[in-house]
């Protein structure tokens, strides 16, 4: 059926008027103390490497990663994780954790289509882009560092 | 035999197809909200013994077609077509369930309103005596939906305030001629007097919404636009009818919807039942209400048909309304098209 655009236009402007909005800054505070946390867990981490294990510096920031990334898998996996994401928003999704959570939700969706056409190929369908514009973006830094230097 | 066609785009029937029976199977989340105790059959756990939740559909899909011809005591042999389909890629849910029914089969996509697309092809095949009995029937699965056109379920995110529950569910009509001889004498759980007496096919209507958690929105317009062809085709007003139901248009779908029929002087908010907020409670927290083909199908088979069956509701226009959006054609840029069927139920003693 063809619409006038203004209509159309007329009908757009009362749906984004009248529709529920986000309570932004109760958003915010969540993300805030969610995200919060799981950073204060993380520099926790960090502590026992260093007082208990040990570990010298750059040691430490790999071995923070790691464990960060094996819990945020490991509360997907249990189905604890989408749960912190509906409450938390960006808090949970920012960290590394949510990158993990990221890509272990669709290796575990997938999983019924076979190891390979299934989980290997949906495992990075979400973190993809991630990696990609991520490593773009590091070799366009690394660039400018290397002629400003 | 009459003149069937009347007005743009609504057909009456002159041989009365009737619903002898429906069947319908739910998911345990929907059975604890505020239907509980009105569906045939629910389901043990999202995957029902199966091994994925596209098999589980499958299943449910198979399940609620045999209910309903079992309610009217018969077999498969006495269908002569399914009609139906469902929102996975290629109807998969329907084609498989058709294929261990042995039935013939027409799949049908109109999103959310394929139950009611079925059960209009379906009244037309009985109408025109192309067909003695018709299985129409329509499934949605909450996690194969997600799946479909979202994101995975674990993954940690949030609903939009906009954003509406895929209903796990399935429901089947079971449509026949008149003449047809189910009563309540030897099948307690049919119907025996509730008449498809009207159709009105709709048109694909967009109003250019883009947000896949709005599909509200996106598909008021399309609601609107089919009763108000409705009632002109017919020189029927909306009082004529106890009830106008709508699909899946949840809270604020809805609120959209008695705007837009306000804007052409049709007053429906008193009159307006939405089976995407009739299904689930409120502490149930879906946000904007229930979506899927499974919505409609339930309410209607679960709920409506037996009112009207009981005479405390009398006729009906009853719109299954479906958001015709495709992940890729949305990455492209289009917008999201709505449609909406709507048949007359009417109760005759």
């Amino acid at each position: 059926m063809k619409i006038t655009s203004d209509q159309s236009k007329r009908y757009q402007a009362v749906v984004n008027e009248t529709m529920p909005k986000s309570n932004v800054l109760a958003q915010v505070l969540k993300a805030f103390l969610v995200g919060g946390i799981i950073c204060c867990i993380g520099e926790g981490i960090n502590k026992i490497g260093v007082l208990l294990l040990d570990m010298d510096e750059k040691t430490i920031s790999g071995f923070v990663s790691v464990v960060m990334i094996f819990l945020g898998a490991l509360l997907t996996g249990i189905g604890v994780y989408d749960k912190i994401g509906n409450f938390a928003g960006a808090g949970s999704i920012v960290p590394i954790t949510g990158f993990a959570n990221s890509i272990v939700a669709p290796a575990m969706e997938h999983k019924v289509e076979g190891f390979v056409l299934g989980v290997g190929a949906q495992l990075f369908s979400l973190a993809g882009p991630v990696l990609v514009y991520g490593t773009i973006a590091s070799i366009v830094v690394g660039v400018i560092a290397f002629f400003v230097r | 035999m009459g003149h069937r066609k009347i007005g743009k785009q609504t057909i009456t029937f002159t041989n009365s197809p009737r619903v002898v029976a429906a069947g319908t199977v739910v998911g345990h989340f929907e059975e604890q909200g505020a239907l509980s105790g009105h569906f045939d059959k629910v389901i043990t756990d999202d995957k029902w013994g199966e091994k994925s939740f596209e098999l589980c559909e499958r299943k449910m899909y198979e399940n609620a077609v045999c209910i309903a011809i079992e309610k009217a005591g018969k077999t498969t042999q006495d269908v002569d077509v399914l009609l139906g389909g469902d929102l996975l890629n290629q109807i998969i849910s329907a084609g498989y369930a058709a294929r261990s029914l042995e039935l013939p089969f027409l799949g049908l996509y109109g999103a959310c309103s394929t139950i009611i697309e079925a059960s209009l092809v379906g009244s037309i095949l009985v109408d025109s005596e192309c067909a003695n009995s018709v299985a129409c029937a329509a499934s949605s699965h909450f996690s194969t939906a997600e799946r479909q056109f979202r994101m995975p379920l674990e993954l940690g995110t949030q609903p939009t305030p906009t954003a509406q529950r895929t209903v796990t569910g399935a429901g089947c009509l079971l449509i026949s001629k008149d003449s047809d001889n189910t009563s309540k004498a030897t099948q307690p759980e049919c119907f025996e007097n509730v008449y498809i007496t009207q159709a009105t096919i709709g048109r694909v209507v967009d109003l250019g919404i883009t947000d896949g958690n709005n599909m509200g929105a996106a598909m008021a317009p399309a609601a609107a636009d089919t009763l108000l062809m409705h009632l002109e085709d017919t020189g029927h007003s909306v009082n004529d009818y106890d009830l106008i139901v709508t699909g899946d248009l949840g809270t604020f779908g809805s609120k959209m919807f008695y705007m837009l029929c306000e804007e052409k002087g049709v007053s429906v908010a008193d009159l307006h039942l939405d089976c995407g907020t009739t299904i689930y409670l409120p502490s149930q927290k879906v946000v904007c209400g229930a979506s899927g083909c499974g919505c409609a199908s339930v309410v209607l088979g679960s709920y409506l048909l037996k009112r009207i069956e009981a005479g405390d509701i009398k006729k009906i226009f009853m719109m299954a309304t479906g958001a015709l959006m495709s992940p890729v054609a949305g990455l492209q840029g289009e917008t999201i098209p709505g449609i909406a069927h709507g048949i007359v139920l009417e109760r005759r003693a």
